[in-house]
């Protein structure tokens, strides 16, 4: 008895299984869509089939970090927007909130994400990272300290790490724009 | 089914019976009661329990103690030595075992006369068919994301011209000494995903503070977990549930509390940080289980008006519940939003199906954007995704979309989507 139940059970799922788009794909094509992106944000997609694995080029066209291009990499999970996309930069840069292996100190990446924020929130609030670096909140401690002490130094450093190379015997990646 | 032999005792449903027997001052008038009803209850009625943990082995036992005898459950999860203090269906000798399988030989052996049918995996696993052979569903999970998936499954599944297609759910959840039970009517009240954002959301702490000034034992875990972890491991994932995992953060928490003078890092601290684990109180599962199945005997019998539709228990201090009607949320993903169904010539193209939703008098949406269950069609932005899409534009819908296929629309102008399900004429 329970086999021709299981048989009639597969028939019926073989002749009437249509996917559904989950409410998570839903809301990351509302999100992307309707991104509203200044001229200095660009987002790429890798595999344009896949919404959830992508990277944003921030270009700061003034500030500390103008003449730059920063590269974001952003991974959604299924359960957005409950939890929050996570971001990491894959560059390695000079920034007093962005340690070196990527990690961003950003409040509504972490303890202040709300659902009714989206992708567009927190791409402005990656922009905002770079016209306002904030050493109050630092995630490379080191960099946090030159920008207190001393700005002129700290903008000194930036500008020779955005170059590449070695400085002060870490290895920064160029990042300057093309 | 095969014919058991009656089980039924004299007077082993004497209390039950006295609610069944005749209607009350506030009972439904399609109340019948008597033997029908019984007859529903006792050999009819099938019923889907999700969760065979804390709720669910409470759940299990107060639907087979009410009368319900065709119960099924689903868990994907085997019995841990730290259930056995409030699962009480389970026994040192069953650890390892699966909590759907335990819990439902445990049942039957119990309460003669109940069938109770495990199936050991996942949710997601099963098809709307096999969702469609119960009458009611009661969810007892600890997963945000296993609800999100059964609320939406229901919700979808609810087809109008079918009026078995609507399912009831009953969602149970405890935190701590703090609980909620609620009544979903897919589609009719407001579901699951309508209350997303009402969630306490886990504790997080700033990231900066995990990295530079620590205070408290959790920062010292949360920087082995987040920064450390991926630093020295790379892009090897993280499993929570592997104790040489924990151990490992445990031992390079440890070392960074020592360098910050903080006391209170232990084994079993770390694990529930990275678990995010909210100690579980017995008490609470047993009020939150017996309300929602409360709340499946009334609407599976119609004895007595159902919740409407959220319940929620305040334990912290003293005993504090509170009920009230959560409403729908029009721009909700899930059970909001438009559904249209939408014919077309077999011949059009995904433009064509563009220029009738701006054009239609009753729709007039402002650059739409649309996609399948499995594909993007075409999307107004970001540049990149309108370049890989237009291609679509002029490609034949049918290449898409098969007859009775569903599109999802979002654009600026409407509240969240709109769902469109396609006929060809």
């Amino acid at each position: 008895m329970i086999k021709i139940w299981s048989m009639k059970k597969n028939e019926d799922a073989a002749a009437k299984k249509k996917p559904k788009t989950s409410a998570a794909q839903i809301r990351v094509q509302k999100d992307l869509t309707e991104l509203d992106l200044p001229s200095t944000m660009k987002t790429n997609f890798p595999d344009p089939a896949d919404l959830l694995n992508f990277t944003l080029t921030i270009t700061p066209d003034e500030g500390m970090y103008k003449g730059g291009a920063f590269n974001f990499s952003f991974s959604i999970n299924t359960n957005y927007p409950h939890d929050p996309p996570k971001v990491k930069c894959t560059q390695t840069i000079y920034h007093p909130n962005v340690d070196l292996e990527g990690n961003v100190c950003l409040n509504i990446l972490r303890e202040d994400w709300k659902p009714v924020l989206n992708l567009n929130s927190v791409m402005v609030g990656l922009q905002y990272l770079f016209l306002e670096p904030n050493p109050d909140d630092p995630l490379n401690k080191d960099a946090a300290l030159e920008m207190t002490r001393s700005r002129d130094q700290f903008l000194n450093n930036v500008r020779a790490t955005m170059r590449g190379g070695y400085f002060k015997s870490v290895q920064y990646d160029n990042v300057l724009a093309r | 089914m095969a014919s058991a032999p009656s089980t039924d005792w004299p007077g082993r449903y004497y209390h039950i019976d006295q609610v069944l027997e005749k209607p009350g001052p506030r009972t439904d008038p399609a109340f019948l009661a008597g033997d029908g009803v019984k007859d529903f209850l006792r050999n009819q009625a099938k019923i889907l329990v999700i969760g065979a943990g804390g709720l669910g082995c409470e759940i299990l036992a107060n639907l087979a103690l009410t009368g319900f005898k065709d119960i099924h459950v689903i868990d994907m999860d085997t019995i841990d030595i730290s259930n056995l203090n409030r699962q009480f269906l389970f026994r040192p000798k069953d650890v390892g075992r699966p909590k759907a399988t335990v819990a439902a030989e445990f049942i039957m052996k119990r309460v003669p006369g109940v069938t109770v049918t495990p199936y050991f995996g996942k949710i997601q696993d099963k098809d709307e068919d096999y969702y469609l052979q119960f009458n009611l569903v009661i969810c007892g999970l600890d997963s945000i994301e296993a609800r999100r998936w059964m609320n939406a499954t229901l919700v979808n599944m609810v087809d109008p011209e079918n009026p078995e297609s609507l399912k009831p759910m009953i969602d149970g959840g405890t935190e701590g000494f703090k609980g909620q039970a609620r009544v979903i009517l897919p589609t009719f009240t407001s579901c699951y995903e309508c209350s997303l954002d009402m969630l306490n959301k886990p504790t997080a702490f700033p990231i900066c503070t995990i990295a530079n000034t620590p205070r408290l034992p959790e920062h010292c875990i949360e920087w082995a977990s987040v920064l450390e972890w991926p630093r020295v491991h790379g892009d090897k994932k993280m499993d929570t549930d592997d104790p040489e995992h924990i151990s490992w953060l445990y031992k390079v928490a440890s070392a960074r509390a020592r360098e910050f003078n903080i006391e209170g890092v232990t084994w079993s601290l770390t694990q529930g940080v990275v678990k995010n684990i909210i100690p579980a109180i017995a008490s609470t599962n047993a009020i939150i289980a017996a309300a929602c199945c409360n709340e499946a005997f009334k609407i599976a019998t119609s004895s007595a008006a159902f919740l409407n539709n959220y319940f929620m228990l305040i334990g912290t201090e003293g005993v504090y519940s509170y009920t009230f009607e959560h409403e729908k949320r029009h721009d909700c993903p899930v059970c909001g939003g438009e559904a249209l169904d939408l014919t077309v010539s077999p011949d059009s193209t995904v433009e064509n199906l563009i220029d009738i939703l701006i054009e239609r008098q009753d729709i007039q949406i402002k650059k739409p954007s649309l996609s399948t269950p499995t594909k993007q069609l075409y999307f107004q932005a970001p540049p990149q995704l309108e370049e890989a899409t237009r291609p679509n534009l002029e490609k034949k819908l049918s290449e898409f979309v098969p007859a009775n296929g569903e599109i999802t629309v979002t654009s600026t102008s409407l509240p969240f989507s709109l769902s469109l399900r396609i006929l060809y004429s």
